[in-house]
């Protein structure tokens, strides 16, 4: 049974995410198989929209993190930017390791959080 | 440990596909059965294991946002693509327009185009019909097609296509593991870690975009997502993301073009 609203509730919610996941998704990958041969990567027009997809998902982490849903909500506003700033602190102090700065920004939220700030 | 970083700069990836560097001889004889076997050990590389960690979060905000389980589960089949899973998610738990949400999503996996480019070189050569490789570039995001240029060179070219097809399926079955881990795990666990888990996933995207910036255009574009997305998101609900990345990439571009030229 699914909660979604509108559009999302059809078919189990299955369709909707089929059009507007795999078709949306799918099309990037075969046109990079067809053009694979052809194509410049340096190319400006490349740069941009990888400039644009990388602000997609910037934006998307800023949201959630700014205006939080759900259990992060609980989390003091405080909590939350100082345990990002903990993570990106790992991270580089790891030599930019991915895991170290997970490993460290979670941990600092935790205890951030047992602290009651 | 997890320093292996993926080189996403069109430099590193001019290098990395250098027909030159892509045959090698084939060293010994490998069946594709064994191939596909040993691909999927993938799923258990370090690259996989980090993914799992945002994985874990991704299942727990599919929840929280009202997905059912097998919704969840669907997404990463259809999709292959954490970012694009989570917008998706976000875009139908708010209601948004099915165009809306196929748009955003599709700006989101714009980036691979490029990467497929890339790898490429190491699918060819493995003499069945084209289509075969429009079939297993399905398995093309980012962790997949990091252990597909590390591995895929150890292999004879003719298994290679197969390898990949074990390293995404492998893989694959990680994710939707971990999926159900934290979709089931976000309902029963304390608010608090409950609260932790999801945090791993905005933290996951924004050190792994940082750790695969390689040009100044990247940074920019994340710093600019990241001070535009509030912004929008009071401004244009519904269409902030979309806004924030056709604003802050174009503004990355242009500045890091200044830059260029």
């Amino acid at each position: 049974m699914s909660s979604l609203p509108g559009v999302w509730g059809t078919w189990g919610g299955y369709l909707p995410f089929f059009v507007a996941g795999f078709l949306a998704c799918e099309p990037w990958r075969w046109a990079g198989a067809l053009l694979g041969r052809d194509l410049d990567p340096n190319s400006e027009v490349f740069i941009w929209v990888r400039a644009v997809s990388s602000a997609i998902v910037a934006g998307l982490v800023a949201r959630l993190v700014v205006v939080p849903t759900g259990a992060m909500a609980m989390l003091s506003a405080p909590t939350r930017y100082a345990a990002v700033a903990a993570g990106i602190a790992a991270f580089y102090a790891f030599g930019k390791s991915l895991g170290a700065g997970v490993v460290g920004g979670t941990l600092a939220l935790l205890a951030l959080h047992a602290l009651g700030i | 440990m997890f320093g292996r970083s993926p080189a996403h700069s069109p430099s590193d990836r001019a290098a990395m596909t250098e027909p030159s560097a892509t045959p090698e001889p084939p060293t010994q004889s490998m069946t594709r059965t064994r191939a596909f076997w040993r691909g999927t050990l993938a799923m258990f590389g370090v690259p996989a294991l980090v993914l799992y960690a945002g994985i874990l979060g991704y299942g727990a905000f599919a929840r929280e946002v009202g997905l059912t389980l097998g919704q969840a589960l669907a997404l990463p089949i259809f999709l292959q693509a954490l970012p694009a899973q989570v917008v998706l998610a976000d875009h139908a738990a708010r209601g948004a327009s099915l165009a809306a949400a196929a748009l955003a999503v599709s700006l989101t996996a714009v980036r691979f185009l490029p990467m497929t480019v890339v790898l490429m070189p190491w699918l060819r050569g493995h003499g069945g019909p084209r289509w075969h490789e429009l079939l297993v570039v399905h398995f093309v995001a980012v962790t997949v097609w990091i252990e597909g240029l590390r591995r895929l060179p150890t292999a004879p070219a003719e298994v290679r296509l197969v390898y990949y097809l074990g390293i995404g399926i492998g893989i694959l079955t990680g994710t939707l593991v971990s999926t159900a881990l934290g979709y089931l795990a976000a309902g029963t666990l304390p608010q608090w870690m409950a609260a932790a888990l999801l945090f791993t996933m905005p933290l996951t995207f924004l050190l792994a975009m940082v750790e695969t910036s390689r040009a100044r255009t990247d940074y920019l574009a994340i710093i600019a997502g990241v001070v535009i997305a509030p912004v929008a998101y009071i401004w244009v609900p519904g269409f902030d993301l979309l806004v924030t990345g056709l604003a802050g990439g174009t503004l990355a571009w242009v500045l890091g073009r200044r830059r260029r030229t």
